[in-house]
């Protein structure tokens, strides 16, 4: 079977590379390319407004106490929510407040703020007739085939322990990928009740229906270490777990 | 008959939420129901193996047949409608047509929305475990997921490979 051909882009947006992979009716069309500028835009908006990295974002502010709720754009209030939701079900090994390394907590709804940003960039990408997309933050995606009889988007997961190899490969028609890790930033999540990094896992991915919940999903069973896999068999989750010793196993 | 119709939008519901959540377990379910039910639900069903513990901890609460209640003994032919059963992810609604004591059509009216906004059913089969590298996958691999990839990261990883090569 020939695969149709695969127009890429790539910009940088939140610090770190927007992928998008388009097949199909308007892959390389001026169509295209305005759906692709506006996907880019809703980016740079939900950079301005929740970066942690810049101090004069809505976010950074509301962490310092220096703004109300009430006084940020309603999706602040949308993320926390969000983030509440997912503390509630991880019984508090998700939190958007976290200890820092001096012990004080510390407002970061960055864990949730990637994948609900791409649900939410990729909207007109996904209007386009009769075109496939694949659009990744840093590794997160968003996959649809406008055919559910066409040829899914195949989706290699990286092995956390040498990113130059895969452990696993995933079809995907329509749905979302997530994997959270600690390949290309050293530990960087914790369970937020201890402010530790856990290390029984390497990475975790979470194949689902939309990217906001499963990139919370992998994020939250990686920071709850041993109990990850169990906890996301209990949530009927399809995910693929890599051990700190390079074990990889499916959860389904 | 009424039992009958019961017992098919029960297992509809249980159906519908597993395509949409988690369809590549749902061939079970799926397959167990294709002898009574054609039209619409027919090309969602998918290839992948099922596992029990995965479908049986599913089982929507019980979807009652509106118009189907008392002492009758037959559904006579026409459109019933089930109650909205609520699941764990959400409101499921069914509608069925019925010529006699065949069920001729399926139409899903409600099913769970987790984000509250594009009602899409997602689609994807089961991972599969591999060892090997971008080169032996040659050009199938469409994207590649991993943890979140720094700048620098970047550089480095099997993503700008691919769009390197513009595969």
């Amino acid at each position: 079977m020939t695969a149709p051909a695969i127009s890429r882009r790539v910009e940088q947006v939140m610090g770190m590379p927007i992928s998008l992979a388009l097949r199909g009716r308007h892959a390389d069309d001026a169509v295209g390319e305005a759906a692709w500028q506006e996907a880019l835009a809703e980016l740079r908006w939900v950079d301005e407004v929740f970066s942690t990295w810049r101090s004069d974002s809505q976010v950074s502010r509301l962490g310092r106490g220096e703004v109300a709720l009430d006084d940020c754009d309603p999706a602040v209030a949308e993320v926390l929510r969000l983030g509440d939701d997912a503390r509630l079900s991880s019984d508090g090994a998700f939190d958007v407040w976290r200890p820092d390394a001096h012990g004080v907590r510390r407002l970061d709804p960055s864990g949730v703020v990637k994948g609900w940003a791409v649900d939410r960039a990729v909207a007109p990408l996904l209007a386009l007739a009769e075109t496939d997309v694949c659009l990744s933050a840093g590794g997160d995606m968003v996959c649809h085939v406008a055919d559910p009889a066409g040829l899914p988007w195949s989706i290699g997961i990286e092995n956390p322990l040498d990113p130059a190899r895969l452990v696993a490969r995933v079809p995907v028609h329509r749905g979302a990928v997530a994997t959270s890790g600690s390949a290309h930033r050293g530990a960087h999540v914790v369970d937020a009740r201890s402010g530790l990094a856990q290390d029984a896992l390497a990475s975790v991915t979470v194949v689902g229906a939309h990217l906001t919940s499963v990139d919370i999903d992998a994020t939250t069973a990686l920071a709850l270490g041993v109990d990850g896999p169990a906890w996301l068999r209990s949530r009927l989750r399809t995910a693929v777990v890599v051990w700190a010793d390079g074990r990889a196993e499916t959860v389904a | 008959m009424k039992r009958i119709v019961l017992w098919v939008l029960s297992t509809l519901s249980t159906v519908v939420v597993l395509f949409g959540y988690h369809t590549s377990t749902s061939s079970v379910m799926a397959t167990s129901s294709e002898g009574t039910i054609s039209g619409s639900l027919t090309g969602q069903t998918t290839s992948g193996s099922g596992t029990g513990a995965a479908t049986s901890g599913t089982a929507p609460p019980a979807v009652g047949a509106s118009g189907a209640s008392g002492g009758s003994s037959s559904v006579a032919s026409g459109t019933v409608t089930g109650d909205v059963a609520q699941t764990r992810w959400g409101p499921v609604q069914v509608q069925l047509e019925v010529s006699g004591s065949t069920i001729t059509n399926v139409t899903i009216l409600r099913y769970p929305d987790s984000n509250g906004r594009d009602i899409q059913i997602a689609n994807y089969s089961l991972p599969q475990l591999i060892q090997e590298t971008l080169d032996a996958q040659g050009d199938s691999i469409s994207m590649v997921s991993g943890a979140t990839y720094t700048s620098q990261g970047y550089l480095e990883s099997l993503q700008s490979a691919l769009d390197q090569a513009g595969l």
